[in-house]
C-alpha cells in the first residue's frame, strides 16, 4: 500500500469490522418512524446491545420491495415529515456516539432525485459506511457504483433466491457485504424459509471474501441463529418495526432488549 | 427503438429487485424469438381478426368536422374492439406469449378497469387463472369493471395502500410477481415498467398506427398531418404514434391528464409537472417532491390517474418528435358530452383528453389539414361518474 492510500479514509473499509465479532447481527430501522428522537434513541440502544451493523432505511412514498409491515412504517416516517436532510442531520448527530457501521437502505429514486454525487458524498461525509438500494439489480448499479467508488461508500449487492446464474457475476462485484434475500417476495415475517440458502452462500464464497448475510422472513433468534450457521450474519427488519410500531416512542427499550436476545444466539457455540 | 438494456435516450431500463431480473431477462428472450415467428405472429392475427374484431374502423366524424370548421377529422375507433378498448391489443400479445412461456396464471393492475378486463377475458380465453390489482378507489368510480373482470372468472384484488388507485396497483402486482414466479406472468397494460415490457407493449399496439396508415392512405391518398392520443402510461398513444414517427411532417400529440389544473396539486400531467426520476422498474418523467417522493396525482379519470409516464414518450418529448399537452378535467368531461351529442359515440373518459385538445386546435386549422384521434375506448364505464360529476345522483 502506498502513501496516498494510507491517507484515504474509505468508510466502507469498516464494514468488514461487523463481521469480526462473530456471527454478525444486522438490525434495520426505518428513519423517522414515529418521528426522529425515537429512530436516535433505537439506534442507540440497538447499538449498546450488541448490533454488529445498522441498516437505517430512508422512506420511501412508494417502497415496491416491502412488505406491509415496512409499508406502513414508511407511510408514518412521511405523515411525520422526516425527509432526506433531516435524515443526514440524525446520523451526523448519532455518529458522536455511535461507532458501529451503519449503512442507508433506500430506494433508487431517493439517491436520483437528491442528486446522486450531493447523496454519496453526503453519506461519506457524515459516517454512513454502505448503501442498499434494492431496485437497483447489478445491471443497473454503474450510474451509482462509480460514484459510490469516489466516495468510498460501499454499494451493497442483492442475491436472490432466483438469482442462480447470476450469483457469480454480482458475487464478483461485491462491496462491503452480500445481502442475501433469503425467499421470494418482499420484506417480512415469515414461519419457515424454504430456500436453499447453504447452496447460494456456498456459491458466493466460491467468487468472493466479502461476507454474505442473510435477509427476508427472519423473526425468532432460532431463525437467525440457522441462517447465520450457514452465512456470516443475519439481517432483521420487519420484526425490529413491528416493535416499534406497538412501543412508539418507547420503542428503544424493547428493541434494545430484542437485539441483544438475537445478538446472544448468535454468538452461542455452534450445538 | 430501444437501445441496450431498454434505453430510450436516458430512459427505460430495468431497475427491479433482483429477485425479478431473471424474469425480465427469460421474457427478453421469449420475446425476441416469437416475434418474428411466423407461426406466433399467424395466431396473433388471427385473435386479432377474428376475436377483438380489428382493423378497427378509421371513421370519418363529418358532424364534428362541419362544426367546428377547421381541419377534417377521423376517429380511430379502438372503441369498437372487443372488450371497448385499446387494451385488448396488448393482452392478446402478452398471454399469447405467457402461453409459449408455459405460464398458466397472468396477474394485472388496472386502473379505469379496462386492462383488468382485457387480462381476464385473455384468461378465460387461454383457460389460464387470472389475478387483478385493483386501487381500492378506483374499484368504487369503476364498479361495474370490477363485476365484468369477476364474471370473467378473475379474482379482483382491491389494493388499499398510498392512495389506493393505479400507482398503487402496480406496486402491488410487482409484488406478488416477487412472491410467485415460475408459473406467472406479468401482464403488464401500459408502455412502462422495466425492459423489456415498454417495448413489448408498444410492438402489440403499433397495430393502431399501422392500419391507421393503411387506412389514410386508402381514403385520402396521404398521411394525416397530426394525430392525438391521451396518455397516461401510454400504451394507446405509444400504438397511435408509432408508425409515424419516421413521417416527420406528421404532428404527434399526447394528451395528459392535468385534473383540476396544471397550477394545483390534483393533476396528473407528468410532462408539465414531473422531473426525470425512478420508479416502477424505469427511468422517466414522474409527478414527485424534491426528495423523490412520488406525488398522490389526481384525474377523473381512473385510467390517466398514474404519477409517470412510459419512457419511449420521455424520449419523444425530450427530442421533440411528440408534444404533450395538459387537459383538464372540465375540458375532458364536456368533450366527452360533446362526442356523445354530435356523434353519438360515448367515449372513455380517458379518450376524452384526446377529443379535448382536438377540439381547441381543430378550429384554428385550415380544412385541407387532417387530424386523427384516436378513441382508445368506448364511455359506458364513465357514465355514472361523468353524472356525478354533474351532480345528478346515478346509481350503477
Amino acid at each position: 500500500m502506498n502513501n496516498t492510500d494510507m491517507q484515504i479514509y474509505r468508510p466502507a473499509d469498516q464494514i468488514k469490522e461487523a463481521f469480526k465479532k462473530g456471527k454478525a447481527f444486522i438490525p434495520f430501522v426505518t428513519c423517522g418512524d414515529p418521528d426522529l428522537e425515537t429512530t436516535k434513541a433505537v439506534v442507540r440502544s440497538m447499538a449498546a446491545n450488541g448490533a454488529d451493523l445498522i441498516e437505517l432505511g430512508i422512506p420511501f412514498s412508494d417502497p415496491t420491495a416491502e412488505g406491509p409491515v415496512i409499508q406502513a412504517a414508511n407511510l408514518r416516517a412521511l405523515i411525520g415529515g422526516v425527509t432526506t436532510d433531516k435524515i443526514f442531520d440524525m446520523v451526523k448527530e448519532l455518529r458522536r456516539t455511535v461507532t458501529i457501521p451503519m449503512v442507508f437502505m433506500t430506494y433508487a429514486n431517493v439517491v436520483f432525485s437528491y442528486g446522486a454525487r450531493r447523496f454519496i458524498s453526503a453519506c461519506a461525509q457524515i459516517g454512513i459506511n454502505g448503501l442498499i438500494l434494492p431496485d437497483l439489480p447489478f445491471e443497473e448499479k454503474g450510474e451509482f457504483s462509480g460514484l459510490c467508488r469516489e466516495y468510498g461508500v460501499a454499494l451493497i449487492s442483492l442475491i436472490a433466491p432466483t438469482s442462480e446464474n447470476r450469483i457469480s457475476m454480482i458475487a464478483k462485484e461485491a462491496e462491503g457485504f452480500l445481502y442475501i434475500v433469503s425467499s421470494l417476495g418482499v420484506t417480512g415475517v415469515r414461519s419457515k424459509i424454504n430456500t436453499d440458502v447453504a447452496s447460494m452462500v456456498k456459491l458466493v464464497k466460491q467468487t468472493t471474501s466479502v461476507p454474505c448475510a442473510v435477509g427476508f422472513g427472519i423473526s425468532t433468534p432460532e431463525q437467525a441463529r440457522k441462517m447465520a450457521e450457514i452465512s456470516d450474519g443475519a439481517i432483521v427488519g420487519s420484526a425490529i418495526v413491528k416493535l416499534i410500531a406497538e412501543y412508539g416512542t418507547e420503542a428503544a427499550g424493547p428493541v434494545g432488549r430484542y437485539v441483544r436476545k438475537m445478538k446472544n444466539a448468535l454468538s452461542l457455540d455452534p450445538a | 427503438m430501444p437501445q441496450s438494456n431498454g434505453r430510450f435516450g436516458s430512459h427505460g431500463g430495468q431497475y427491479i429487485p433482483e429477485t425479478l431480473m431473471n424474469a425480465v431477462i427469460e421474457l427478453e428472450v421469449a420475446y425476441e424469438h416469437y416475434k418474428n415467428d411466423p407461426e406466433f405472429n399467424r395466431e396473433l392475427t388471427e385473435l386479432f381478426n377474428e376475436y377483438a374484431g380489428r382493423p378497427s374502423r378509421l371513421y370519418h366524424a363529418q358532424k364534428m368536422t362541419r362544426d367546428l370548421g377547421g381541419a377534417k377529422i377521423y376517429l380511430k375507433r379502438e372503441d369498437l374492439n372487443h372488450t371497448g378498448s385499446h387494451k385488448i391489443n396488448n393482452v392478446l400479445g402478452q398471454a399469447l406469449l405467457a402461453k409459449k412461456m408455459g405460464k398458466t396464471r397472468l396477474i394485472a393492475e388496472t386502473g379505469a378497469g379496462q386492462h383488468g378486463v382485457a387480462t381476464a377475458t385473455a384468461a378465460a380465453l387461454f383457460g389460464m387463472e387470472c389475478v387483478v390489482f385493483m386501487g381500492e378507489e378506483d374499484t368504487v368510480r369503476q364498479a361495474l369493471n370490477v363485476y365484468r373482470m369477476r364474471l370473467l372468472g378473475a379474482e379482483v384484488i382491491p389494493v388499499k395502500t398510498g392512495t389506493a388507485t393505479l400507482k398503487d396497483a402496480v406496486s402491488e402486482a410487482m409484488r406478488e410477481w416477487t412472491g410467485r414466479i415460475s408459473d406467472t406472468h406479468y401482464c403488464l397494460g401500459s408502455v412502462m415498467g422495466p425492459h423489456p415490457f415498454p417495448t413489448i407493449v408498444r410492438d402489440f399496439q403499433a397495430v393502431i398506427s399501422r392500419e391507421v396508415k393503411q387506412q389514410m392512405l386508402e381514403k385520402e391518398g396521404r398521411l394525416p398531418d397530426t394525430v392525438i392520443a391521451c396518455v397516461g402510461g401510454g400504451s394507446n398513444a405509444m400504438g397511435s404514434f408509432y408508425h409515424f414517427i419516421e413521417d416527420e411532417e406528421v404532428e404527434l400529440i399526447g394528451c395528459e391528464a392535468a385534473g383540476r389544473g396544471i397550477d394545483t396539486f390534483e393533476t396528473a400531467a407528468t410532462i408539465a409537472t414531473g422531473k426525470p426520476g425512478i420508479f416502477h422498474g424505469m427511468k422517466s418523467y414522474f409527478c414527485q417532491d424534491e426528495y423523490g417522493q412520488i406525488a398522490p396525482v389526481y384525474s377523473i379519470s381512473a385510467g390517466l390517474d398514474y404519477p409517470g409516464i412510459g419512457p419511449e414518450h420521455a424520449w419523444l418529448h425530450d427530442t421533440g418528435r411528440a408534444r404533450y399537452v395538459p387537459v383538464s378535467d372540465e375540458e375532458a368531461v364536456n368533450a366527452f358530452e360533446y362526442l356523445s351529442r354530435t356523434e353519438g359515440i360515448i367515449p372513455a373518459i380517458e379518450s376524452a383528453h384526446a377529443v379535448a385538445y382536438a377540439m381547441k386546435t381543430a378550429p384554428q386549422c385550415s380544412k385541407d389539414k387532417i387530424i386523427v384521434i384516436t378513441i382508445s375506448g368506448r364511455g359506458d364505464k364513465d357514465c355514472a361518474a361523468i353524472a356525478r360529476y354533474r351532480g345528478e345522483d346515478i346509481h350503477e
